[in-house]
C-alpha cells in the first residue's frame, strides 16, 4: 500500500520589538539571567500586562501579508498550567477569538506552485527558560531565567496542507522570509525567534481521513524539520505496515541521533481552563488602523521573484536567490540601475558575492563596474574576481584598482596581432597539425598567447585573431 | 498628647489641624500609634504596624511644612491600608501564610497615591486571606474582633480596615471590595465604606482576587472623609489596562449637593428576602425617611435576577482566583514546603501549606468550573447571568437615580458562627454581590444601632460614573441621622 | 450534586494542591453542596445572552513600544526560596 503524509505546521515567530509584550522590559536576547524582569513578567502579586501597540501592529502586518482577515475584536485568554518557566502559572495568548483567521502562501514546487492554508494567527507571551543541572531526565534540580517571560510571540498555523518534507520545507522558507522581509521578526532560528512545531500524521493515498497524529517539536533548523519529517512519516508508515497503530502523542527531535522520540511526562492530560483574561479587554482593531498599516507591506517574495525575472530576464531559480533576501534584492536592483548592460551577469555576480553583499562590505557601484569592465572586455574574468577581492581588502574603489594593478585586458586587436604573431611562428609543427585538421590545438594557441601577454589578453578576442591568422 | 482628643476628629479635621499647625503630625502620628498600642491587641485590625517608619514619615512631612511645602491633601494624616496593597519593602501578606513573608520591590498605586497626598502609613491592615471572606476569621494572622462587640466579627474581607477605622485607629484607610468587602465591614462597624466604579481606582499593586470584580475603595467614619479620600485614590493609570480613562470629580463638593427631586430607588427583591433582620429593616426605613424628608421621592423598582447573583459570582470570583493564585507555587517568593523530593509534590505541598481552607475551598470551585467539560454549565453560565443582572440595573436606573438597599441582612454575627457552614457565609454578601458583577459604584453609611447597640449600615448604589450622586445621598443620610462616629470600645 | 472523590483528587491535582485524605472526603461534601446550589443556574433560560467578562466595555489600551528598564533584578530574585547564580532554583523535574 501506499501512504502519503498529512503535515500542518505551526511557527512561532518572535516580534520584533523593542520592549515586552505586556511589560516595559528589553525583549532582546542574551542578558544575564533574569536580568531583563520587573515585577510584571515575573509575576508579582497584584501587577497588571498592558498590550504592546508594536507587537499587535507586526502581527497585523503579517496577516496582511499572508491574506488573513484581520479580525475588529479578539480577545487575550489565560491558557493554565503549572511550569517553573511559567511565573503566572498561565500563558496570556489568544484563544477562541484570534487575531487573524484564514489565509494562504504560495508555495514554489519543482512541479509548480502550491497554496498553502494558514487556519490562524494570534498573539501570545512567551515563557522563560530553564536550564537543568545534568542531563533533562536525570536532573536533580533545574534553574530558570526569566527574561524570555512576556517577549512577544505570533503563532502561525498552517492547515494540514502540506503532504511532503519538502513541501513543509518549502513552506517555512516562504514564511521565513516574508516574516524577515516585514520586519516583524528577525527570523534567528538558533535564538529561538523562528521556532516550528510540526503535526504529521499519514494515510493510505487517496484517502480523505486523516490518521492519528504526532507532534513533533524541538527541530531548530530548516533542514531539521525536513529530517524531523522524513523520519516521522517512516516511522509511522513503518509502525502501520508492521500492524501496529499510531500513538497520539508529543514526540522530541534528536538531531544527533537523527530520531523522533516520545516525550512521556509523567503529567495529567492537559486541561489549560482557558477563559478569557480579566486584566485585558478585548483587542479592537479598527477598518483604519488596518488600512494604515496596509500601505507599510512592502513587497513579498512572491511577488518579487516575478518581477526580478521577467523585468530583467534571469532565470526563475536566480531571481528566488536574490529575492530570499529583500537586502539582496535591493543591492542587485541598484547595481543593474547602475550598469544597464546585462542584468543577468549582474545577478551571477549578486548571487556569487552574496555573503559578502549581507554583511554590507561591498557598495552596488563596485559589482555594477566589475561587470560593465567585464562586458565591455577590460578586463578578463579573473581579474573582476581579483578586483573585487581587492576592493574587500583595502577598499579602494575598483577602477583605481584596476588601473593601479594593470589588471586592463588587451583587447585592442592590433596590439595582439604581434603577440600572436609570435606564438605561431614560435610554434610551426603545432600550426601544421591545427591546419592539418586537430582543431582542438587552438586551445593551445591561446594558453600560449595568455602567457605571452601575462593574462592581460582578452581570451575571446585572442581567439578570435588566432582563427583569423591560422586560416 | 493623651489630653488631645484625637480619636473624636474626623480626617478632615486632621488634615485641617495639620495644614493650620494646631498640631504637628508627629504627635497625631505619636497619639494613633499609642491608640494602636493599647487598642490593636484585643482587636487584632493591624498585622502590621509601621511605628518607626510612621513617625519618620510624620518628622519628615512636619520639616517639609516648615519648609513651607505641603504635599498634598492628606499631610501628615496617619491611615493604614488593607494588606493586600503591595507597599516597597513593607511585608505585604494578604492574610495568608502564603506570603508571610513578601517584601514587594515596588508599590501599589494606591500606596503611590495616599503617600503623595502626604498620608502617613501607620500599617497594614487584616483581612480575610486573600479577601476571601465576609468575616476577617480566615486570616493567617487570627481573626479581626468587631469594636463594638468583641465578641463578634467586624465583616470582611477589609474587616481589620473597618475595626481600625471605628476604633479609631486610623483616620482612614483603604479597603478592597469583590463582592462586599468594603461595605458590608463598614456597615458591621458603623464606619462608611465606599466601593467605586469598576476601573475608577487602578489595582495595580493591589493583590488580585477575581480581577474583573476588585475595586479599592475607601473607609472612612464621615462620608465627606470617603468623598476625599475618593478623589486622592482615584484616576486613571496607564498600568491597568481596565482602569478608565475619565476626569475624577471634586466628590467632597458632591456630599453637600441637596437630594432634592432625587429618585430612590427601592428593588423590591432585596426587601422580600427572607434572611433580612427586622432591626435592619426598620434601620433602612430611616435612611429612606431622611430621604424624602429632604425632597427625594421613592419608587419600587425590581431587579428580578437578584436571586441568582450569588451563584453567579460564587463561580467567576473562585474561577478567576484559582488563575490568579496560581502564581503562589513557591518558586519565585513566598512560602516553600521544605523537603519536596520533586516540582509537583514541592509546588502541591507549599500550596497545601500556604493557603488556608477557604481559599482551598474557593480554588477547587473555581478549577472546577472552569475545568474540561463544565465550563459552559458553570463558568459560561455565569458569564451569562452576569450580562442578565447588569441589564436589570441598566433598567432599574432608567426609573432612578440610586437605590437604596440593606448593606447586610444582619448586624454583626458572633465570631465563629458561620465558619463551618460556608453557604451561609457567603449569603451574608447577598445585596452587596449584585454591584460587584455589574460593576456600578456602591456606598455604606451607617443608618441605625440594633437593639443589642449594633451598627447598621444602608447601601446606596449609582449608575457606573455616578459617585457624586452616591456622596449627594450619603450625605443627606449622616446629615439626619446622627450616630456615634467611634465605636465605644472604651466608653 | 454529587461530586465523586475522584473527582476532588483531579481537579486538586490540576489546582496543585496536595490533599489529606479527610480534605479531600470534607471538600467532596462541601463542593457538593455549593454546586448543588448552584444548579439553580439551570432554571434560567439564558439563550441568546452574551456573556459579559468585563463590566466596561472598551477596548484595550496599549502602550507604546519603549524598554523602561525595571533595573533591581536582586529585588525580584531577593524574595526566592532558593536561587543560584542569579536563577531561580527548583527541585528536580521529573519525579521518579
Ligand atoms: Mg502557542
Ligand atoms: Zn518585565
Amino acid at each position: 500500500m501506499e501512504f502519503e503524509a498529512v503535515i500542518g505546521l505551526e511557527v512561532h515567530a518572535q516580534l520584533l520589538t523593542e520592549s515586552k509584550i505586556f511589560c516595559s522590559c528589553s525583549a532582546k536576547f542574551g542578558a544575564p539571567p533574569n536580568e531583563n524582569t520587573c515585577p510584571v513578567c515575573t509575576g508579582m502579586p497584584g501587577v497588571l500586562p498592558v498590550l504592546n501597540r508594536k507587537a499587535v501592529e507586526c502581527a497585523i502586518r503579517t496577516a496582511l501579508a499572508t491574506s488573513c482577515s484581520v479580525q475588529r475584536k479578539s480577545v487575550f485568554a489565560r491558557k493554565n498550567y503549572f511550569y517553573p518557566d511559567l511565573p503566572k502559572a498561565y500563558q496570556i495568548s489568544q484563544y477562541e477569538l484570534p487575531l487573524a483567521l484564514g489565509g494562504h502562501i504560495d508555495i514554489e514546487l519543482p512541479g509548480g506552485t502550491k497554496r498553502i492554508g494558514i487556519t490562524r494567527i494570534h498573539m501570545e507571551e512567551d515563557a522563560g527558560k530553564l536550564v537543568h543541572e545534568g542531563e533533562f531526565a536525570g536532573a536533580q534540580a533545574s534553574l530558570a531565567d526569566l527574561n524570555r517571560c512576556s517577549v512577544p510571540l505570533m503563532e502561525i498555523v498552517s492547515e494540514p496542507d502540506m503532504r511532503t518534507p519538502e513541501e513543509g520545507g518549502a513552506y517555512l522558507r516562504r514564511l521565513h522570509d516574508i516574516l524577515v522581509y516585514l520586519e516583524v521578526c528577525d527570523g534567528n532560528m538558533e535564538e529561538g525567534s523562528f521556532r516550528c512545531d510540526a503535526n504529521v500524521s499519514v494515510r493510505p493515498k487517496g484517502r480523505e481521513g486523516f490518521g492519528t497524529k504526532a507532534e513533533l517539536k524541538n527541530m531548530n533548523s530548516f533542514r531539521n524539520v525536513e529530517k524531523a519529517l522524513e523520519y516521522e512519516i517512516r516511522r509511522q508508515v513503518e509502525l502501520i505496515e508492521d500492524g501496529g497503530s499510531v500513538v497520539q502523542e508529543t514526540r522530541l527531535w534528536d538531531a544527533n541521533a537523527g530520531v523522533t522520540l516520545s516525550m512521556r511526562r509523567k503529567e495529567e492530560a492537559h486541561d489549560y481552563r482557558y477563559f478569557p483574561d480579566p486584566d485585558l479587554l478585548p483587542l479592537l482593531v479598527a477598518d483604519e488602523w488596518v488600512e494604515e498599516l496596509r500601505k507599510t507591506i512592502p513587497e513579498l517574495p512572491a511577488e518579487k521573484v516575478a518581477r526580478l525575472s521577467a523585468g530583467y530576464g534571469i532565470p526563475r531559480y536566480d531571481a528566488g536567490i536574490l529575492a530570499s533576501s529583500r537586502a539582496l534584492a535591493d543591492f542587485f536592483e541598484a547595481a543593474a540601475a547602475l550598469y544597464r548592460g546585462n542584468p543577468k551577469t549582474t545577478a551571477n555576480e549578486c548571487i556569487h558575492w552574496k555573503d559578502v553583499i549581507l554583511s554590507g562590505r561591498l557598495s552596488p557601484g563596485t559589482i555594477a563596474h566589475a561587470v560593465e569592465d567585464r562586458e565591455s572586455g577590460t578586463i578578463s574574468a579573473t581579474a573582476s574576481k581579483k578586483l573585487v577581492e581587492l576592493v574587500l581588502e583595502t577598499g579602494k574603489p575598483i577602477r583605481a584598482l584596476r588601473d593601479e594593478q594593470g589588471l586592463t585586458q588587451l583587447s585592442d586587436a592590433s596590439a595582439l596581432d604581434a603577440i600572436v604573431d609570435r606564438v605561431i611562428a614560435a610554434s610551426p609543427k603545432e600550426v601544421e597539425s591545427y591546419r592539418g585538421g586537430k582543431a582542438g590545438l587552438l586551445s593551445y594557441f591561446v594558453g600560449q598567447v595568455m602567457k605571452e601577454s601575462r593574462g592581460k589578453a582578452n581570451p575571446k578576442v585572442v581567439q578570435e585573431t588566432l582563427k583569423r591568422k591560422l586560416g | 498628647m493623651a489630653d488631645v482628643p484625637v480619636h473624636e476628629w474626623t480626617l478632615l479635621e486632621a488634615a485641617r489641624k495639620v495644614r493650620e499647625k494646631e498640631i504637628s503630625s508627629r504627635d497625631l502620628t505619636g497619639a494613633l500609634l499609642a491608640r494602636i498600642e493599647r487598642l490593636n491587641p484585643g482587636i487584632n485590625a493591624y498585622i502590621t504596624v509601621l511605628p518607626e517608619r510612621a513617625m519618620a514619615q510624620a518628622a519628615e512631612l512636619d520639616e517639609a511644612q516648615a519648609r513651607g511645602e505641603l504635599r498634598g491633601p492628606l499631610h501628615g494624616v496617619p491611615m493604614g491600608l488593607k494588606d493586600i496593597f503591595c507597599t516597597r519593602g513593607v511585608r505585604t501578606t494578604c492574610g495568608s501564610r502564603i506570603l508571610a513573608d513578601f517584601l514587594p520591590p515596588y508599590d501599589a498605586c494606591v500606596t503611590e497615591k495616599v503617600l503623595r497626598a502626604g498620608a502617613v502609613l501607620l500599617g497594614k491592615q487584616n483581612m480575610d486571606e486573600f479577601a476571601m471572606g465576609s468575616s476577617t476569621e480566615t486570616s493567617c494572622f487570627g481573626a479581626t474582633r468587631n469594636p463594638w462587640d468583641v465578641t463578634r466579627i467586624p465583616g470582611g474581607s477589609s474587616g481589620g480596615t473597618a475595626a481600625a477605622v471605628s476604633a479609631a485607629m486610623a483616620f482612614a484607610g483603604v479597603g478592597t471590595d469583590t463582592g462586599g468587602s468594603i461595605r458590608q465591614p463598614a456597615s458591621l462597624c458603623g464606619v462608611v465604606g465606599m466601593k467605586p466604579t469598576y476601573g475608577r481606582v487602578s489595582r495595580y499593586g493591589m493583590v488580585a482576587f477575581a480581577s474583573s470584580l476588585d475595586q479599592a475603595g475607601p473607609i472612612t467614619r464621615t462620608v465627606p472623609d470617603a468623598a476625599r479620600m475618593l478623589s486622592v485614590i482615584a484616576g486613571h493609570d496607564r498600568r491597568d489596562s481596565t482602569c478608565a480613562d475619565v476626569p475624577t470629580p471634586d466628590y467632597l463638593a458632591a456630599v453637600d449637593r441637596p437630594v432634592k427631586g432625587l429618585r430612590i430607588g427601592l428593588p423590591k427583591e432585596y426587601f422580600e428576602s427572607g434572611g433580612l433582620s427586622p432591626a435592619v429593616k426598620a434601620a433602612v426605613s430611616k435612611a429612606l425617611s431622611a430621604l424624602i424628608d429632604q425632597g427625594a421621592t421613592a419608587v419600587e423598582v425590581s431587579l428580578p435576577h437578584t436571586t441568582f447573583a450569588l451563584s453567579a459570582y460564587y463561580l467567576i470570583a473562585p474561577a478567576e482566583a484559582s488563575s490568579n493564585l496560581a502564581r503562589y507555587d513557591g518558586v519565585r517568593y513566598g512560602h516553600r514546603a521544605k523537603g519536596a523530593s520533586g516540582l509537583i509534590e514541592m509546588m502541591s505541598r507549599t500550596r497545601a501549606e500556604g493557603f488556608g481552607p477557604e481559599v482551598k475551598r474557593r480554588i477547587m470551585i473555581g478549577t472546577y468550573a472552569l475545568s474540561a467539560g463544565y465550563y459552559d454549565a458553570f463558568y459560561g453560565k455565569a458569564q451569562k447571568v452576569r450580562t442578565l443582572i447588569r441589564d436589570d440595573f441598566t433598567s432599574a436606573f432608567g426609573k432612578a437615580d440610586v437605590l437604596l438597599t440593606p448593606t447586610a441582612p444582619t448586624p454583626a454575627f458572633r465570631l465563629g458562627e458561620k465558619t463551618d457552614d460556608p453557604l451561609t457565609m457567603y449569603l451574608s454578601d447577598i445585596f452587596t454581590i449584585p454591584c460587584n458583577l455589574a460593576g456600578i459604584p456602591g456606598i455604606s453609611v451607617p443608618c441605625g444601632l440594633s437593639p443589642e447597640g449594633l451598627p447598621i449600615g444602608a447601601q446606596l448604589l449609582s449608575n457606573h460614573f455616578r459617585e457624586e450622586t452616591l456622596f449627594a445621598a450619603a450625605g443627606a443620610v449622616e446629615r439626619a441621622v446622627p450616630l456615634p462616629r467611634v465605636s465605644p470600645i472604651e466608653g | 450534586m454529587a461530586i465523586t472523590r475522584e473527582e476532588v483528587l483531579h481537579v486538586a491535582r490540576l489546582a496543585r494542591l496536595a490533599l489529606s485524605d479527610a480534605d479531600a472526603d470534607r471538600l467532596r461534601e462541601q463542593l457538593g453542596d455549593l454546586l448543588e446550589y448552584m444548579k439553580q443556574l439551570d432554571g434560567l433560560d439564558t439563550s441568546g445572552v452574551v456573556p459579559t467578562s468585563h463590566a466596561v466595555e472598551m477596548g484595550t489600551p496599549f502602550r507604546e513600544d519603549t524598554v523602561l528598564p525595571f533595573g533591581d533584578p536582586e529585588a525580584i530574585l531577593s524574595n526566592a526560596p532558593d536561587r543560584e547564580d542569579g536563577f531561580f532554583r527548583v527541585p528536580r523535574i521529573i519525579e521518579d
